[in-house]
């Protein structure tokens, strides 16, 4: 873990570049992500928000340019920086032969930075009461959804990059995750995600972010 | 790091376990392919003795591998394994487990069953310790060679015949040593240098190919 | 000598000097086959044992000696764009794995044209050009892979990996089937070692070619990669103002 005042830990882009194929999606992009701070990655398909957020992560490997966490260069600290990093992607990211509290079980002592929380808890906040023991094959899309979301309550990390969270879950659930998210800002945390879903928090907190702006230059 | 080793090694041996009877398929393939050879020609047990120590040794090479493709398939498709690479563990040691439980699940059952084939194929009995041995040492070499084929094709929709063409040039050495291990061992001459030298290659193979193994996933995952 | 190795590893860099190069290249590689191959396969002595089938070996032994440097420049540069990602050594490399191919097929045939006046049969599982094969084979998986994934710059860099892989693997895989061949063949056919006992009449004749077959493979190599880099840069600026100059 890197030793730094909260306040430090911020995620900054310099001058990064991304590129799909040999096409460039993203060129010259400056970012700096603060504590308490939403970013929202705005653009039309095929502008490169998920290309971005898997760079970010430390999946991809940006075309140019570096993305640092706490002032350090992720590439060279991977580990330190993935303990602070809880990613969902456009895949759940769970099997659907283990039911939903093994999954969250592997998925928090994999991770090794959890919360001392009853994770059969968690599993009732995002409404799986019942469905706890059931392998996720026979659960429904939002449900599935729910049990790779319950990641963002039993794992506590300051870093949250989220790739359309709201996909597949029903309006009490849009409600639920809304408030997790302010409650993450309130306690300093970082979130960057991408969503069609309308964002209703204070705009202080929320910064946009339109990849159409930053897109490479092509004829 | 090691609990995470261990948590990821009891993950896939569960869902190995609730998957069971596929475990069975590599075992009937590699039953199938010696059976194939023995048609193929005249049953003279002198000849089937001759042959069988290659024969046995290609069938555990082919089932070995085709067993791999799903190692990191499943994971792949589901994101489980991108999660994976977004722990803070080193992705070698998360790799080298799912060989592990891998070839627990795959690698030890074909080398409990290959007595079974050496009946088939005539082989004496004194071969039977060097059969034993050799696939005890060389199947963990295979997983892990064949590891690294199979994250390097595994974003790639059909990869059957080119995990082939990628991987089975690089089981040469070990095919060779095995076979004639057993084929010495047959003939009553000590067999002890092809295990040893079959061991080194699981000393390097073991050193190396983890990296390499999670390399590639980091490509494949890009 | 590090901003060198940068600036010569920007395409556009590569380009220009390339450029400037290649008609030097040409003329050394002609000059060196109009030498080496009168010399080799007409006015060298023949051999006393194996008559005039000895004149192969001038074409067999440097395509075998390109075949396995080849692989190990392929494999260098993997290295060279895992580390560093340098976009040009990428290019190398997947320029490299064809000419490697070629080579080894081109090995593989003159041994093969070679064996059958030596052992009365096209293929004797030798343990050299057993070697050869398998050298082959790990070529074809290198392109194969390459051209299998579409992203270009995963695809350079998973083919460096398999490079790798197999660079570590050739002298294991050469090592065991000679170990094999003593095993099962014994030495009869042994005769055909080209040891260091060679005569010089025909030592220099085989080193003219040698010199002549690196010479073809840096150039075709540099004519290969350039292809390569414009079609990878295709879309920058500096390609279409040249392209557009025209």
């Amino acid at each position: 873990m890197i030793d730094s005042p909260q306040a430090a830990r911020s995620l900054q882009a310099h001058s990064l570049s991304c590129e799909r194929g040999d096409r460039e999606l993203i060129r010259d992009l400056n970012l700096e992500i603060k504590p308490g701070k939403l970013v929202l990655v705005e653009g039309s398909n095929g502008s490169g928000k998920t290309t971005l957020l898997r760079t970010l992560c430390g999946l991809r490997t940006p075309g140019a340019g570096r993305i640092t966490w706490c002032g350090e260069d992720i590439r060279h600290f991977r580990s330190e920086y993935h303990a602070e990093l809880n990613y969902i992607g456009h895949l759940p990211g769970i099997k659907d032969d283990l039911s939903a509290i093994e999954n969250l079980q592997i998925g928090c002592q994999l991770q090794t930075m959890h919360a001392d929380i009853d994770l059969m808890d968690v599993l009732d906040k995002v409404g799986l009461f019942g469905f706890e023991e059931l392998p996720c094959r026979t659960l429904s899309a939002g449900q599935r959804r729910r049990v790779a979301l319950a990641r963002l309550w039993a794992i506590k990390a300051p870093l949250w990059i989220l790739d359309e969270p709201f996909n597949a879950i029903d309006k009490k659930g849009v409600e639920l995750l809304l408030g997790l998210l302010e409650s993450h800002i309130n306690n300093k945390g970082l979130v960057v995600l991408t969503t069609h879903q309308h964002l209703d928090i204070g705009e202080g907190r929320l910064q946009r972010l339109n990849l159409n702006e930053h897109r490479a230059q092509q004829a | 790091m090691m609990r995470a080793a261990f948590i990821l090694l009891r993950r896939d041996l569960l869902l190995a376990f609730r998957h069971r009877t596929e475990l069975v398929n590599p075992l009937l393939f590699f039953l199938i392919v010696v059976s194939l050879f023995a048609l193929s020609m005249e049953p003279d047990p002198r000849v089937l003795a001759t042959i069988g120590p290659g024969v046995i040794w290609v069938a555990a090479l082919l089932a070995a591998m085709l067993s791999l493709d799903s190692i990191f398939r499943a994971d792949f498709e589901d994101g489980t394994l991108e999660q994976l690479m977004l722990t803070p563990h080193s992705a070698a040691l998360l790799a080298l487990t799912k060989v592990l439980a891998h070839w627990l699940v795959s690698g030890l059952p074909l080398m409990l069953m290959s007595p079974l084939l050496a009946l088939l194929m005539n082989l004496p009995i004194e071969a039977l310790p060097a059969l034993l041995a050799t696939l005890a040492v060389g199947t963990p070499v295979l997983s892990l060679i064949g590891a690294i084929g199979v994250a390097l094709t595994v974003a790639l929709r059909r990869s059957g015949v080119l995990l082939s063409l990628l991987v089975l040039p690089l089981y040469i050495p070990v095919l060779i040593f095995g076979s004639s291990a057993v084929g010495d061992a047959a003939a009553g001459i000590p067999y002890s240098g092809a295990l040893l030298l079959i061991s080194a290659l699981l000393v390097l193979t073991l050193t190396l190919a983890p990296f390499a193994i999670a390399a590639a996933l980091r490509i494949s995952l890009e | 000598m590090w901003v060198w190795f940068h600036k010569l590893g920007s395409p556009r860099y590569f380009w220009g000097f390339s450029q400037k190069l290649m008609p030097w290249l040409i003329m050394a590689c002609c000059l060196a086959f109009l030498i080496g191959l009168p010399w080799a396969l007409v006015f060298s002595p023949a051999d006393y044992q194996q008559g005039e089938t000895v004149r192969i070996m001038y074409i067999h032994v440097p395509a075998a000696m390109m075949s396995m440097m080849i692989y190990v420049v392929m494999a260098s540069a993997g290295a060279v764009n895992l580390i560093w990602r340098i976009k040009l050594a990428e290019l190398v490399a997947a320029a490299s794995a064809p000419i490697g191919a070629s080579f080894t097929l081109l090995a593989l045939i003159t041994g093969s044209l070679w064996g059958k006046p030596m052992w009365g049969t096209w293929w004797a599982w030798d343990a050299r050009l057993t070697s050869e094969l398998i050298l082959l084979f790990l070529y074809l998986g290198f392109i194969a892979l390459y051209n299998a994934i579409e992203d270009r710059r995963s695809a350079g860099r998973a083919a460096a990996i398999l490079a790798l892989v197999g660079v570590v693997n050739i002298p294991i895989i050469h090592y065991s089937v000679e170990w094999w061949f003593t095993l099962h063949q014994g030495p009869t056919t042994q005769g055909m070692r080209v040891g260091g006992s060679i005569d010089p009449s025909m030592r220099y004749p085989l080193f003219t070619m040698m010199i002549a077959f690196n010479l073809f493979y840096v150039m075709t190599l540099i004519k290969r990669t350039r292809t390569l880099v414009l079609q990878q840069e295709r879309n920058s600026g500096w390609v279409r103002e040249m392209v557009g100059s025209r």
